[in-house]
């Protein structure tokens, strides 16, 4: 017989006018992880918070070590050893590490809080499972990834054996994801048992046991990891078969459509952070930028589209200069942008996302004559590119607010690839989404450029810029400091590349 | 579930009547039966056509304050500056209506674009530091208000007139007042501003939800950030909307120099005109047609409370903090938003 300790059976949570779960089974045992797999909105972060005793189920069965139980708010769940880690982090801000951990369950010694012993406690608890915390700093002052191991922290000082962690790899740097991997690894060692939620494959192949797989708030089913493999993963959470390697046919490239000449753009704070950079993109080719965040591409992107001034060089579009022209006008001129930060910059969330597809032409004929708007012109155009590019909302006249971010998305790319710029520039165009909306936007990206236009693609994801650059510029502290194509060159390398070693040296290892 | 329409139409109602029964509470409190208060106070707002025209005559300058800060909400902006922008208005609009001598169909219009374009030249200049030094528009705002109370003042005693504490009266060319009003309406104070001030209330709607100007000054109010990406030149929004605005607190001014009194008097204190704009505003949902509606409310609370202690022997003081409540519970709306808001959530 299995040795579970959870059990979720037959589990149905419904919301107003949705099913977010529905006839869910998850069966986790003593000392596994447990990946929770599916696409945004699928319902993994409720089967959790219904774990948790933050919502209470309409049916189904819960045991914990073989115990019927009735989880009916998050105290009891903490009595039944189970922590969760939720994807957006509740920490006092101006506390230390430890005061937020012991908050609530404060050791008092002549009914005076106990510091040091806790200290002590969570000194010992990070030593065991390699978490490398210090109890005294400040939230404020610790790095995200660190913020995250103080929420584990937390949950292990409540004494939990069930941690919940909530796509926990969604804001960390790869680096801290590995650590985060390793520090997994120590804590099933000592018997505690973990559900990891992600949508993200290769996590799943790297440490989890098994997975169990949901689609829209349907349970799928349980594989073993190691009889499984990426692909059967991805096809049984999106429904489909999906590809991962992005078909796709030689490049034409034609004429030179984007030429940068000795480019020098400043920072906020007035460091010069694109140093002399040249680039040229040309018709019918996709050019990624590769590079450590922080080298410069973001001022890049935003001196080409004129958010930013540029303080010295030539930026040319069909070789007409562009350099400090104002947003509109480059606009005009023939640039999309799809903008790295789609909430800031993308979208103003509380219009409707109709309105939201005329944001740059709103002024322009057919959506206004003589300074009036043409609503039912507007939604007629918005109603066109909401079905082609599959926009899952309720309505037209529903706020951006409330779609997923998937879908966000995917309306951004719409109205960028619709106004058939000369140049689509895409800043991290897939970030955060699953395989389903990443798969889909490449594919864009590429029939773009197959009609003859000129990518530029910015990306801190490599298998992204492998998979669909046809050529690749290597940006370090301010400069394209090589540029290659994705036959010559491979992960390894480019990832030397982005730290700053040269083609030589980075080729001998 | 209720819609998000359904929800817009609550919350304003459920804060007047929960203003309405926490007056009844304080009125019982102290010995006085709350329904003939508020039937005095239904008298005092409605009784006879001489109440019905004073309601209007106040509610009229609500209007175009709680417009006023309506628009500069729509983009982001809070205007406690209606108040200041009010005197200003107040003052041109006498200045020119008294000094002036042509023909009705020039000396009006010109009247009211004066008292507008001062209004928005007070707008302006808190616009104009907001857009290139960023400096926050309430605390301007608030400052150019004790400035246009001062200097109103001033221009009154030494420049208007020679030491005298009111101005000269509008020409007949210049008033809003009617003898045909004044005559339906037993001699009360109404006049023709109410309809220039509905005709604002028009303008601004469709200015708003119509125009590409609008698309703009609502898109940069959401989000500055997506609106300058858009192409959109977030500055000169930010300083039109302030002149927009100003202008309409202007009108305002407008209202109590050319319809209810006539002439300008030096104030010591604020008129309130403009700062119970923005309570107007905030029942009215920041929507033209809102602030409409709310204005007439606070006309009615303000004319009709001057009935309760006559008609049912409640102490002005006590009618006083009654109102006041009703207002506290309308500013609080968006507390009882958010409690609604929780229910909903919790339905189910
Ligand atoms: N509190 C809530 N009220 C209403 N609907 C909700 C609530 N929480 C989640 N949903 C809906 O339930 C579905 C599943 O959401 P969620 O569990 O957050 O998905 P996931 O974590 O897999 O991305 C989504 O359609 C979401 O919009
Ligand atoms: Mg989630």
């Amino acid at each position: 017989m299995d040795n579970y300790v959870v059990e979720m059976l037959r589990i149905r949570k419904e919301f107003p006018g949705i099913v977010a779960n529905n006839n869910i089974n998850l069966q986790v045992k003593q000392g596994e992880i447990h990946a929770l797999l599916g696409e945004n909105g699928a319902g993994k972060s409720t089967l959790m918070n219904v774990l948790f005793g933050l919502y209470q189920p309409e049916k189904g069965e819960i045991r914990i070590k073989g115990e019927k139980v009735n989880i009916t708010d998050p105290n009891v769940a903490n009595d039944l050893g189970i922590g969760m880690v939720h994807q957006h982090f509740m920490l006092v801000d101006t506390f230390t590490v430890t005061q937020n951990i012991i908050l609530g369950t404060e050791p008092k010694k002549n009914s005076v809080v106990d510091v040091k012993k806790a200290e002590e406690e969570i000194i010992a608890l990070s030593e065991k499972y390699g978490l490398h915390v210090d109890p005294r700093a400040k939230i404020r002052d610790i790095s995200v990834g660190m913020q995250q191991r103080v929420e584990i922290l937390k949950t292990l000082y409540r004494g939990s054996d069930v941690l919940i962690l909530d796509e926990p790899t969604a804001v960390l740097t790869p680096q801290e994801i590995n650590e985060l991997m390793d520090i997994m690894k120590s804590l099933i060692s000592e018997g505690i048992s973990i559900i990891l939620i992600t949508h993200k494959l290769k996590e799943i192949m790297e440490v989890c046991d098994r997975c169990t797989v949901i689609r829209k708030g349907e349970g799928i089913g349980t594989v073993t990891v190691k009889d499984s493999n990426p692909n059967e993963l991805a096809s049984l959470m999106v429904g489909r078969e999906v590809s991962f390697t992005t078909e796709k046919t030689p490049p034409k490239p034609k004429d030179v459509v984007l030429s940068i000449k000795d480019l020098q753009v400043k920072d906020i704070r007035n460091a010069m952070m694109v140093k002399g950079l040249n680039l040229d993109v040309k018709a019918g080719e996709i050019v990624g930028i590769a590079g450590i965040d922080g080298n410069g591409q973001t001022e890049l992107i935003e001196a080409i589209t004129g958010l930013r001034p540029s303080e010295s060089g030539e930026i040319l579009l069909n070789n007409k200069a562009i350099t400090n022209m104002s947003p509109r006008k480059v606009t005009e001129s023939g640039i999309s942008h799809i903008p790295q930060d789609r909430h800031k910059f993308g979208l103003v969330l509380d219009f409707p996302i109709g309105e939201n597809m005329v944001l740059q032409t709103y002024y322009q004929k057919p959506y206004a004559n003589k300074g009036v708007l043409s609503f039912k012109r507007i939604y007629d155009h918005a109603k066109k590119l909401i079905e082609e590019y599959d926009v899952r909302t309720p309505n037209l006249y529903t706020a951006a607010r409330a779609l997923s971010g998937g879908n966000q998305q995917k309306a951004i790319i719409a109205r960028e690839v619709d106004r058939s710029p000369d140049l689509l520039i895409a800043a991290q165009p897939t970030r955060g989404l699953d395989v389903g909306a990443i798969e889909f936007i490449h594919k864009k990206l590429i029939e773009e450029r197959d009609k003859g236009r000129a990518v530029l693609l910015l990306s801190f994801e490599l298998d992204e810029i492998m998979n669909v650059s046809d050529r690749i510029a290597v940006m370090f502290d301010g400069n394209i400091v090589e540029n290659v194509t994705p036959e010559e060159t491979n992960e390894q390398e480019l990832g030397l590349l982005m730290a700053g070693s040269s083609k030589e040296k980075a080729g001998e290892s | 579930m209720f819609s998000n329409r359904l929800f817009n139409v609550l919350v304003p109602i459920i804060s007047v009547l929960l203003g309405l029964i926490a007056g009844a509470i304080i009125m019982l409190a102290f010995g006085y039966n709350p329904i003939e208060g508020y039937i005095a106070l239904w008298n005092g707002a409605f009784g006879s056509s001489y109440f019905f025209g004073e309601t209007v005559r106040q509610a009229t300058p609500y209007i175009l304050t709680g417009l006023s800060v309506a628009f500069a909400f729509r983009s982001g902006l809070f205007n406690i500056g209606a108040e200041g922008q009010v005197f200003v208005g107040w003052l041109a609009a006498v200045w020119i209506g008294s000094s002036l001598d042509a023909p009705m169909f020039i000396h009006l219009p010109l009247t009211l674009i004066g008292a507008a374009l001062a209004g928005a030249f007070w707008g302006f200049i808190p616009g104009l530091l907001k857009a290139t030094k960023g400096v926050h528009e309430v605390i301007i705002t608030i400052m150019m208000n004790y400035i246009a109370l001062h200097f109103s003042n001033y221009m009154i005693r030494y420049v208007l007139t020679d030491g005298s504490d009111t101005t000269d009266r509008v020409l007949p060319s210049a008033s809003l007042a009617s003898e045909w009003l004044l005559e339906i309406t037993s001699f009360s104070r109404m006049h023709w501003g109410i309809l220039i001030a509905l005709f604002a209330a028009v303008v601004v709607w469709f200015l708003l939800e119509k125009t590409t100007a609008g698309y703009e000054l609502r898109s940069v109010g959401y989000n500055p950030h997506a609106s300058r990406y858009a192409g959109m030149n977030v500055k000169k929004n930010i300083i039109l909307s302030m002149v927009i605005a100003g202008a309409l607190a202007g009108l305002g001014g407008a209202m109590a120099g050319l319809g209810t009194f006539g002439y300008m008097p030096t104030h010591s204190a604020f008129t309130n005109l403009g700062f119970d704009g923005i309570a107007v505003a905030l029942l009215g949902g920041n929507a033209a047609l809102g602030t409409v509606i709310a204005a007439f409310l606070f006309g009615v609370l303000k004319i009709g409370a001057l009935n309760m202690p006559t008609a049912a022997g409640v102490p002005s003081e006590l009618v006083e903090i009654v109102t006041a409540l009703i207002i506290f519970f309308v500013a609080s709306s968006y507390m009882i938003r958010w409690i609604l808001l929780r229910f909903k959530k919790e339905e189910k």
